[in-house]
């Protein structure tokens, strides 16, 4: 299967890119990994006319640490992979989610940023995204402006980014050492997106209280979801066995899934609640805490 | 004269394989590899609906885009008179491009031929297709009202395609109302499909004297030849059917499809070479499937186990067009097999089969037709009686297994079983898998409320078709063919009428006619899949070259040796009598120091043969005598998770008794590839239609095939009971773990199950499917 | 459009429309059909080849101007000076392959992974396999060869 033809331009650096897509307007497509894009012109439902190719771009290819994680457009799911950083236990639901995206041949061109920019509902990185609270670095008209994740994920395969804008970097908060998280994906298969998957991060007090707690899931709807009951059953809670049986029936309730080949709607449901509580209870054996 | 001594035997010898230096360094040489001066490229236009009245094509717009040289519709080729194509059982044909109307998804509609495989998918575009749909019959149940007339084309005006049945249903019916215990289950071993790695596709190519050579994807060169001559009326020598390496058939590469006769029909209007490669989705929703039948099962008991009668009726859906690749006297392949291991007293098996708005085919997908099937009926329905009698599945197998001493077997439903050792083969497996432990095991996880299965499948197969008095393919005996030549450096070629699609014919075939020959198989080349030089042969599928045309190598072999034979005893100055055939060469009989090898009479075949006929060469074909029946004990161990309904498959052993072990590393290959097959259609693997009749597995995102880390790790052990009427006693693998393996696997998550009250689950078992039936189970249990 | 792609140690300059995917380019215009496509869907890995020394990638799922100025290696260029590459001798001892459509991809997706973890547990080489398809072997032997190259880069390193 053969895409239509359409006209390459190659990003010399990200200010080209930018100019590019402002010069050609609705018809032009930023490519990253090209690992949704490709395959859907293959199949001729996506038929951009024009694409700015972004690979060659070097200074969109990073991954910075200094307390908050920043993440170039180019930055690829196998790099988030292999760095260093991973193993700590601050960055554990980005260690997780690095290992389940997609196969680990796809994961060594799709990059996170256009993963989000994708939006797919069943996509991985929206709702790691929306749990660890992260934001958005966009270039417009007005220069650069930042969007919290929230906002940024509008609707299936819809974000904020306008036409003739791009996504240059996700930023994801720094972790203070009282926090740890847990990715939960139940797949059919590797390469498979997601029958159901739960995003938790938590971070605890001194005195063992929940401070703060991101959840959010995907495959639950027209775009990713954050279980904010959940969120708000857990602040200020002791994490015992039954408030996180109660958050994950939360998770269970928000959920509002679409039956397919993956399963029927009673079931994802049912995954939903049983992933944010083991997400949960992984999160907090990473903290020392037995629950 | 001789005192060479290095050739030593080479069946049961693990040798590497002579094919693999070419596929580890990319020089395969598969069908799109090939490229010819002036070649084109074909793109098919596939209709969006199941079913729909064509009310017109304009192609207009097509022939304006760049590149796109012409464009062929149903109407062009039924003035052709290439409308229509017979199906290889005779009892159908099919629609080459849609003539009037289409009946399934995807099916042909048009054909361009363009300069680039991007200016024929453009042009393949720009085809306009006027439908009108028509009413969806999407299931063989709503088929059967006949209130939409599928096939108006057709003499019998009813959906029905077929009715077969075998056994005696009377004295079946009787005896199972006299059983003491009764079981009956629906049972649907769903669509799917065999989706080799490479797709299929084909090159066709007219030479300057208007030849044609045709490189197609093709397990049956031969076959294709046939066909291809007499749905085009090109003399059958005017045809060179070439298959050369081919990336998985799986039964997928039987039939001839239509693409063929487009790029066949495009290359001789146009005057170009045309090639035509199928993507994936092509070759997913319209390329032979497999199964697809609704099964009803039902086993009559003693209370004590013995089994008293079987009967199973089955409503088969044939999708738009009968392709089917059966026998043409087998509509429903080798399903009188359904007996299985068991001695049943009576026995009765029927299908029906319909037509519905569904891709064609029906195909045997690694199995000899329909096998896989009945397999799966007798070996879940012993596990449902196994559970309805409160006995242990091992302990009812046992009970019933056709004893060693009873081979030849003749069951019931007609076939002479012609070996087998049934109660060794189990107690191999059991010892191996540690079957005490793991019920002690299972029992103490019960009472911790886990789930855990243990699941059982000892099965009998039926392959090597097959005897010239019961089958044909297209009037075509099933039998097949080799032919062996000796050069004078005692190398040599060999050429038989089947066709490797991984097999390792080519290490295979060499160490045959090296065992029988005392050559050394490094320097014996095999050569398959070419009309011109290959004897005829009915191609490899349905694990029938090893019983067909392996038997046949051996006996030409052994035709060789004949020959040689009065070389050698030139050669030794003595009467060709005296001569005997010894530690694989010749030698005076009771005179081990006067001998002379193979290599030596090959050479004098060609420079010093006396008064023998020169050269050292035999053809031999092969009609079988009867079918081979491979059998096995396989065991599945699992573990579920009650939460999400993920099954763990802890362990799989199989045990195979597969006769004569040619080659131990080939035979274990086998093995892996087809459980991880079995393991696939049991847990993932489904061709599903919604109600409208649309395809919801039309790529490799939803039909899914296992990867590295679903797949389990497994663990083989062998039993040998050779074949007696083989000429080595081999009896064909290829399938038998894809057969065996689906109800070993589903017995086992029901056995997980089991303390539930779940008695049976339907392929494939999804989590989705075992969540369900927990949660059900529980609910139903929650309130007795 | 012109590209510029070094092959196998090899340098094709040609001209092709963009929509040309890397895979076929290294079919159709470098002639090196060793490297397979076998879905739409950047599925199945009999496309995969390594870029820039280290890095697998699914050819069917890449255009050939985003390798322009890139370094590929395919199956073809394993090989060195006509000695097998340890990968392609281990993948023939341990018959991990059947009809050998796969075994371009499991090559040089398993390439890749021997530069990033030299000595993978079998565990790990399923891992990281999991993007390739193979319909005949079952996984079990192709496992069993991806550890037998590995002892034998690791004991004898230069032979990369
Ligand atoms: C076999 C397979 C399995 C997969 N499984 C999963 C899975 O399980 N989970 C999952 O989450 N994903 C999965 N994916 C998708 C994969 O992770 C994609 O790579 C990812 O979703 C998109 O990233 P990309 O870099 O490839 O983006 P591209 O395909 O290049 O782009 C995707 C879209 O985003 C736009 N875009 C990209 N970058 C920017 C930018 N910087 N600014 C503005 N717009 C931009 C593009 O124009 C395009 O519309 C799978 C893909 C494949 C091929
Ligand atoms: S051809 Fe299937 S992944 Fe590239
Ligand atoms: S060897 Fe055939 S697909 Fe792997």
């Amino acid at each position: 299967m053969i895409p239509a033809a359409f006209d390459y331009r190659r990003a010399g650096s990200a200010d080209d890119a930018f100019a590019q897509l402002q010069k050609l307007g609705g018809d032009a497509r930023v490519l990253a990994g090209g690992q949704s894009l490709i395959p859907a012109m293959r199949f001729r439902l996506a038929r951009p006319s024009v694409l700015v190719d972004i690979n060659g771009v070097a200074e969109l290819d990073y991954i910075t640490m200094n307390g908050a994680l920043t993440l170039g457009a180019i930055a690829r799911d196998s790099a988030v992979e292999r760095a260093s950083w991973i193993g700590e236990r601050g960055w554990s639901l980005i260690h997780d989610v690095s290992r389940v995206v997609a196969d680990p041949v796809v994961r060594q061109m799709g990059t996170v940023v256009g993963s989000l920019c994708h939006n797919d509902p069943s996509g991985d990185w929206p709702a790691v995204a929306l749990a660890a609270r992260a934001e958005m670095v966009v270039r417009g008209k007005d220069g650069q402006r930042t969007v919290p994740i929230d906002q940024f994920l509008v609707d299936s395969f819809t974000t904020a980014v306008q036409e003739g804008e791009m996504a240059l970097a996700v930023r994801f908060p720094a972790p203070d050492d009282r926090t740890a998280g847990s990715y939960q994906k139940v797949e059919r298969k590797v390469g498979d997106y997601a029958t159901a998957a739960a995003a938790v991060q938590v971070s605890l007090n001194a005195d063992g209280t929940v401070r703060g707690a991101g959840i959010a899931l995907s495959s639950a709807g027209p775009c990713a979801v954050r279980v904010t009951d959940a969120e708000a059953l857990l602040k200020g809670q002791t994490p015992t066995a039954d408030l996180i049986r109660a958050a994950g029936e939360a998770a269970a309730k928000q959920s509002d899934p679409q039956a397919d080949l993956r399963g029927s709607v009673e079931y994802k449901k049912n995954l939903a609640g049983v992933l944010v509580s083991r997400g949960l209870r992984q999160a907090l054996a990473r903290l020392g805490v037995q629950s | 004269m001789s005192t060479d001594t290095t050739i030593k035997g080479s069946l049961g010898v693990p040798m590497k394989r002579k094919e693999d230096p070419r596929f580890i360094q990319g020089k395969g040489n598969y069908v799109d590899d090939l490229s010819f001066p002036g070649m084109l490229y074909m793109a098919l236009v596939r209709s969006p609906y199941p079913h729909a009245e064509i009310a017109g094509i304009d192609i207009s717009e097509a022939m304006k885009v760049p590149g796109v040289v012409a464009v062929i519709t149903g109407k062009d080729l039924e003035a052709a008179g290439l409308g229509w194509l017979p199906t290889f059982h005779g009892l159908d044909k099919q629609m080459v491009l849609a003539i009037g109307k289409v009946l399934f998804q995807y099916q042909e509609v048009a054909a361009v031929f363009a300069e680039s495989r991007g200016a024929a998918a453009d042009g393949a575009e720009a085809v306009q297709v006027d439908y009108n749909p028509l009413p969806v019959v999407a299931d063989p149940f709503t088929s059967k009202k006949d209130e939409v007339l599928l096939r108006p084309d057709r003499e019998a005006k009813t959906n029905h395609i077929y009715h077969w049945e075998v056994g005696d249903r009377d004295r079946t019916d009787q005896a199972l109302q006299a059983s003491e215990k009764r079981i009956r289950q629906r049972m649907w071993f769903p669509r799917c499909h065999p989706a080799p790695l490479e797709p299929c596709g084909c090159v066709a190519q007219f030479d300057k004297m208007g030849r044609l050579h045709f490189h197609v994807t093709s397990q049956a060169p031969h076959v294709y030849r046939t066909a291809v001559s007499l749905v085009t009326g090109i003399p059958e020598d005017k045809i060179h059917v070439i298959s050369p390496d081919i990336g998985g058939g799986f039964g997928n590469k039987v039939p001839v499809y239509p693409g063929y006769v487009c790029a066949i029909v495009g290359a001789l209007k146009i005057g170009r070479p045309v090639k035509w490669i199928e993507s994936r989705t092509e070759n997913l929703t319209s390329t032979g499937f497999a199964r697809d039948y609704h099964m009803d099962v039902e086993i009559g008991a003693k209370a004590d186990g013995t089994v008293t009668a079987l009967k199973v009726s089955t409503t088969a859906d044939h999708g738009a067009f009968d392709a089917a690749a059966d026998p043409s006297k087998y509509p429903a392949g080798m399903f009188g097999i359904v007996t299985g291991s068991y001695t049943f007293p009576t026995a009765h098996a029927e299908v029906d089969a319909f037509f519905t708005n569904k891709a064609p085919g029906g195909i045997a997908y690694r199995c000899s037709f329909r096998v896989t099937e009945a397999s799966f009926a007798i070996e879940r329905g012993m596990d449902i009686l196994a559970d309805e009698l409160g006995m242990d599945p091992v302990e009812l197998r046992r009970k019933n297994f056709v004893k060693k001493e009873q081979f030849p077997f003749p069951s019931v439903l007609g076939f002479t079983y012609d070996s087998g050792d049934y109660h060794k083969t189990l107690e191999v497996a059991l010892e191996k898998i540690g079957y005490q432990a793991l019920l002690k095991e299972q029992a103490e996880k019960r009472a911790k409320g886990e789930l855990m299965g243990i699941g059982i499948s000892t099965f009998t197969e039926v392959v090597g078709a097959g005897p010239s008095k019961h089958f044909d393919i297209l009037g075509i005996k099933m039998f097949d063919s080799a032919e062996i030549r000796i050069h004078p450096t005692g190398s040599g070629i060999v050429r038989t009428g089947a066709k490797s699609q991984g097999q390792g014919h080519e290490t295979t075939w060499a160490q045959i006619v090296a065992e029988e020959l005392g050559l050394d198989p490094q320097n014996i080349l095999v050569e398959e899949g070419d009309t011109d030089t290959a004897p005829y042969g009915l191609g490899t599928y349905a694990s029938r070259s090893t019983p067909t045309a392996g038997a046949a190598l051996a006996m030409a072999a052994r035709r060789v040796r004949e020959r040689a034979r009065k070389i050698a005893a030139h050669l030794l100055e003595v009467g060709e009598g005296d001569v005997e055939w010894k530690d694989y060469k010749f030698q005076v009989k009771g005179v081990p120091a006067k001998s002379v090898t193979m290599k030596e009479v090959a050479f004098a075949a060609y420079t010093n043969m006396g008064q023998n006929e020169p050269g050292l060469e035999a053809t031999q074909y092969y009609d079988p005598p009867n079918m081979t029946f491979p059998h096995g004990a396989y065991i599945a161990v699992v573990d579920v998770d009650r939460d999400t309904g993920e099954v763990k498959v802890r362990r799989f052993l199989a045990v195979d008794d597969c006769g004569t072990i040619i080659n131990p590393m080939i035979v274990e290959g086998q093995v892996h590839g087809g459980l991880t097959e079995g393991f696939a259609i049991a847990f993932m693997q489904e061709i599903q239609y919604d109600k409208d009749g649309n395809n919801l597995n039309t790529n490799f995102t939803d039909y899914l095939v296992p990867t590295s880390l679903e797949t389990p790790h497994w663990e083989t052990a062998h039993t040998v009971t050779p074949s007696p009427h083989h000429p080595i006693g081999a009896k064909g693998v290829g399938e038998s773990p894809n057969v065996g393996s689906p109800a070993a696997f589903v017995n086992a998550v029901v056995d997980a199950l089991s303390p539930l009250g779940v008695r049976h689950i339907e392929m494939p078992v999804t989590r989705d499917k075992v969540w369900r039936a927990i949660r059900d189970a529980e609910a139903k249990k929650g309130q007795s | 459009m012109k590209v510029s792609i070094k092959v196998n140690g090899v340098q094709y300059e040609k001209d092709v429309e963009p929509r040309t995917l890397l895979a076929y380019f290294l079919r159709e215009d470098c002639g090196l059909t060793g490297t397979h496509v076998g879905c739409d869907t950047s599925s199945c890995g009999c496309c995969v080849v390594v870029m820039d020394g280290d890095r697998a990638v699914k050819a069917c799922t890449m255009f050939a101007a985003q390798a322009d100025g890139h370094e590929i290696l395919t199956v073809e260029g394993l090989a060195q000076g006509g000695a097998l590459h340890p990968l392609q001798q281990a993948f023939w001892d341990q018959h991990g392959l059947q009809c050998g459509y796969c075994t371009p991809g499991m090559l040089m997706t398993s390439y890749a992974l021997l530069k990033h973890k030299p000595n993978p547990s079998d565990g790990e080489i399923r891992e990281e396999l999991a993007g390739n398809l193979c319909r005949c072997t079952g996984y079990n032997n192709i496992v069993k060869a991806v550890r037998q190259a590995a002892e034998t880069l690791q004991a004898a390193p230069a032979t990369k």
